[in-house]
């Protein structure tokens, strides 16, 4: 019985690890007033000096969230969101255009220093550009050079409507229509920045894209948007993190990311997930309502979703792939951890449309403490998807008798050539697994950890390697505590 | 959230007239507790109408032609003139049932038989009959599961259904020898019918028990059955259903089961017609040590319509349960399979296991699967999982090669993938039965029989299968 004891033990000290990214910088923000209409629309407009185009699509969008309902189909539950009580634009104030890095403000550059991506650093290690997004806008892009000789344009959302309108309104809302789903519309309406990505034909992207984002700025909500065209025959591989500061009220966080893949394109998509999540007791934490959709649009086209979810009070997130073009896979990999008082509800939906599509769905649900994860997944194989494949596995892993861990799958399939396949287990860490760990030395502590970590590698591997480092540290700070 | 319901659908009216003239009249013969459920059932009914295809429990099974339909509300009993076998033919060779039948929706026997009570207490008989000579049993166990008004069809059956089977097993009782064989039948055109069937086991009681829904003419119908059944500790259930109906009528069967504490539940659902059948089980484990077996096979064609939810609610620590539902879909057949299994926060140990095998046949044919867990325990141990797909290529070219034609080898391997389901059918007589069937559904020679679909038209008629296992 002493045994079992030190093993609850062991597991609160593993799901009692604290959030690190809790801090606040003050940083001088120009704010919207709160509340949202269609004054606050236009002001945002205004403030961002946009064509009349992009107002329009933003009011359309704006009269369309007033005719919906919230959804409530998901598994979580929170009190309703006040939608009024929103700033729904706040941006770090800067005096002028900024030239060089030096001009940035220095507590800015300390924040991202605090975060792990010193931007100063950045500039003489080869590896990653980041384009970092504070609040509602994106303060800084790296890597602008190495970028320009490959014709690659990555830029603030911002930037690419100025210079490269042409892009964004022939791509903008055509993977996430903003008449999609709630917090769609609302997105469309109120995106303050984000990041816009173009690989041009046939280039391979040298260096992996970066955008790291954060909310710092109380009683604000943040609306970005990312928008990743890969041309015939380009490679491209994007890679998103973000943290918030801990505060008591609740932070709503609403994005829309939109990927398309031309001939022979692949776009690889992984986010590092890391809200606050809320504290023990459930007080706080972001919303993390998002859309994400890739749009497998010409043949041999690849779209590959890695997730790592640590954080948010809640999550609402399904990166889902359509396969339009004939011989597109479609990949999804992820892992979500919850604990406390967390809610993820997340999964993705692989569409096939086209012939000879393949997809592959990995999910991994970690539950801890008194939280609930499910994974809600789709796989539909229209009339003519002719041999289309899937395969889909969704395990979750329980951590103590207080939490949850659900799996709504949905297959529909209307073709007889398809071949799909679904396989699911839900179970705690095995007793013959701690007892193997254990019997070689290795403590109660460090065996969760390393069983834990073991049974998230299948995902984990699938990060690029600066992520990959990361994210398992992510982990053992979500789950591990003092654990290694 | 759904606003209060305004139109109605013409079959909603009927329904909402026939209870508004006859509510104050059954108000007289039921007891209050029954009243005031009719009512409440009603008001939910009059508020939210039948299902829509917008309710995640009905997504992918519409249910909208039959709702606009006048179908005739037949709640009356049918005077007995002919003898059940005279109606049904219902023959097994070797295979004795007890039977008792439902016909449009009431009891029908002869009077003196409308309610028998044998010496060791087993009850068996109609339901209205029960209601007033032993309403300490029924008032004990009719309507007390949770869900009775979960959505349209149970509302409407709790508010207007009046008849159907009552069986009643004392404690210990092993209903031994023969089978308990309920026929459900509708023999006159266009009513909808709502029954009620409530079956109790005592402890330690047994009870094998056969379920066939049976049409006999071509006219289209709605049959909307509710089954409640009881479990007592350690008490056994076998339960059977067997569904045959023809193309044009729409049965929606909901049975709801309590399992106390050791008891143990096996069903086998076997759909072999139906023009549109809904089925969903509801199975309550709440007693430590509970476990059931849930198998279903369904094999449907033309523009057939299956639909088979099934939810599986671990209330209780070390219960165990098993799902697994296989199906061929052909022509424009369509189907739906929802399997929910639901742990409940300490209910420890629990052993749950899911599993969909779905084969399509043809372009037209569509299955949605939605195998679902819900896990609020962590010393458990869960899996599912759900696949559709076409008969395996290369057990298919094996076969071919040993020089069987392409059609043998093919209804072998679905014969194969079928016997999963069969070979659990711890009746002899009524395996061999339903396997033959089984062959001549995939051979398409069995469309729908005219009388019972146990009624073979010439029994004495060998089946013989297309191929000679001894000689390959």
């Amino acid at each position: 019985m002493s045994d079992k004891k030190k093993e609850n033990t062991a597991l609160e000290e593993v799901t009692s690890g604290e959030y690190k990214y809790g801090f606040v910088t003050n940083i001088d923000s120009d704010q919207a007033p709160k509340g949202l209409s269609e004054d606050i629309i236009r002001y945002i407009s205004e403030k961002k000096d946009e064509p009349d185009w992009l107002l329009e699509f933003r009011l359309k969008a704006y009269r369309h969230w007033l005719t919906m309902d919230e959804p409530s189909w998901a598994h979580i539950s929170h009190p309703p969101i006040n939608f009024q009580n929103i700033i729904y634009y706040s941006a770090p104030k800067q005096k002028k255009k900024l030239n060089s890095l030096d001009e940035v403000d220095p507590e800015l550059l300390q924040t991202f220093d605090k975060l792990g991506i010193s931007l100063e650093e950045q500039k003489h290690l080869a590896g990653v550009a980041v384009d970092a997004v504070i609040d509602s806008v994106s303060v800084k892009t790296t890597f602008q050079e190495t970028l320009k000789k490959h014709d690659i344009i990555f830029c603030s959302f911002s930037e690419a409507v100025k210079n490269h309108p042409d892009l964004v309104k022939k791509y903008l809302g055509s993977v996430v229509p903003y008449t999609d789903n709630y917090f769609a519309a609302l997105n469309s309406a109120v995106f303050s920045d984000g990041s816009f990505c173009y690989i041009p034909k046939g280039v391979r992207c040298p260096i992996e894209l970066s955008t790291y984002f954060r909310i710092n700025a109380a009683n604000t909500g943040q609306f970005e948007r990312t928008l990743i065209i890969a041309d015939d025959e380009s490679y491209v591989s994007y890679l998103e993190g973000c943290t918030a500061p801990m505060r008591d009220e609740n932070q709503l966080h609403a994005a829309i990311v939109e990927l398309i893949a031309h001939d022979n394109a692949e776009i690889k998509y992984s986010t590092v997930q890391n809200w606050y999540p809320g504290d023990k007791e459930g007080k706080g934490g972001i919303y993390n309502f998002v859309t994400k959709r890739g749009l497998c649009k010409g043949h041999h086209s690849k779209i590959s979703w890695t997730q790592v979810e640590t954080g948010s009070a809640i999550t609402w997130k399904y990166p889902s792939c359509i396969l339009r073009g004939d011989y597109s896979v479609g990949e999804f990999y992820s892992v979500a951890v919850t604990n406390n008082y967390q809610q993820a509800d997340t999964g993705t939906k692989m569409l096939h449309i086209g012939k000879n599509t393949t997809s592959t769905i990995i999910s991994k649900g970690i539950s801890a403490g008194r939280s609930n994860n499910s994974y809600r997944g789709l796989v539909r194989v229209a009339k003519n998807a002719k041999n289309a494949r899937n395969f889909s596995q969704c395990d979750s892993l329980l951590l103590g008798d207080k939490c949850g861990a659900h799996t709504f799958p949905y297959i529909k399939t209307g073709n007889p050539t398809a071949i799909v396949e679904h396989e699911a287990t839900t179970s705690k860490i095995s007793d013959d697994q701690l007892f193997y760990c254990q019997q070689r030395g290795i403590d109660m502590e460090k065996s969760i950890g390393l069983i834990v970590n073991g049974y998230a590698k299948e995902v984990l591997n699938k990060l690029p390697m600066e992520f990959a480092v990361e994210a398992q540290k992510l982990l053992a700070i979500t789950l591990e505590g003092s654990v290694g | 959230m759904e606003n209060t319901k305004k139109t109605y659908y013409p079959l909603e009216n009927v329904l909402i007239k026939h209870f508004t003239e006859h509510a104050v009249e059954w108000e007289q013969s039921d007891p209050p507790e029954v009243t005031s459920q009719r009512k409440g059932a009603m008001d939910y009914f009059k508020e939210k109408g039948f299902p829509n295809l917008k309710m995640e429990k009905w997504r992918g099974t519409d249910l909208d032609a039959v709702y606009q339909e006048e179908l005739t509300v037949f709640d009356e009993e049918t005077p007995f003139d002919k003898k059940v076998d005279e109606i049904f033919e219902c023959e097994v060779h070797g295979f004795h049932t007890r039977m008792i039948s439902v016909l449009n929706g009431s009891f029908y026997s002869k009077e003196e038989a409308k309610l028998t009570v044998s010496p060791n207490g087993v009850i068996i008989g109609s339901l209205a009959r029960a209601q007033k000579e032993y309403p300490e049993i029924f008032e004990k166990y009719y309507g007390k599961l949770p869900n009775h008004i979960e959505d349209g069809f149970k509302a409407i059956n709790t508010a207007m259904a009046r008849d159907g089977a009552f069986v009643y097993i004392p404690d210990g009782v092993e209903l031994s020898g023969d089978t308990l064989q309920l026929i459900d039948i509708l023999n006159k055109p266009n009513l909808a019918v709502n029954t009620r069937n409530l079956i109790v086991l005592g402890k330690n009681a047994k009870l094998s028990f056969l379920h066939c829904d049976d049409s006999v003419n071509h006219h289209a119908g709605l049959i909307n059955t509710v089954s409640e059944i009881y479990l007592g500790e350690n008490a056994e259930l076998e339960l059977y259903k067997l569904q045959n109906i023809n193309d044009e009528t729409a049965l929606v069967n909901q049975v709801f089961i309590d399992q106390a504490a050791n008891s143990h539940v096996k069903i086998s659902m076997l759909t072999l017609n139906g023009g549109l059948i809904r089925n969903e089980v509801s199975d309550a484990l709440n007693g430590e040590g509970a476990s059931c077996d849930i198998r279903g096979l369904y094999l449907v064609d033309k523009e057939q319509h299956i639909d088979n939810h099934v939810s599986v609610l671990h209330n209780a620590p070390h219960c165990d349960s098993n799902q697994l539902f296989k199906g061929v879909l052909d022509n424009k057949a369509t189907g739906v399979f929802n399997g929910f299994t639901y742990v409940k926060k300490d209910a420890q140990q629990t052993n749950a296991f899911q599993r969909n095998s779905n084969i399509l046949l043809s372009d037209d044919a569509r299955i949605d699967a939605m195998p679902h867990l819900e896990i609020y325990a962590d010393d458990v141990k869960c899996g599912h999982g759900a696949s559709v797909g076409q008969l395996d290529e290369e057990a298919l070219f094996y076969l071919m090669q040993r020089g069987i034609p392409f059609a043998d080898a093919r209804m072998l391997l679905m014969y194969a993938f079928a016997d999963d389901i069969l070979k659990e059918v711890s009746i002899d007589a009524l395996r061999i039965t339903i396997e033959d069937m089984v062959k001549r559904r995939l051979r398409g020679e069995l469309s729908i029989c005219d009388r019972c679909v146990l009624h073979c038209s010439n029994p004495e008629q060998p089946i013989i299968f297309d191929i000679d296992l001894s000689k390959i």
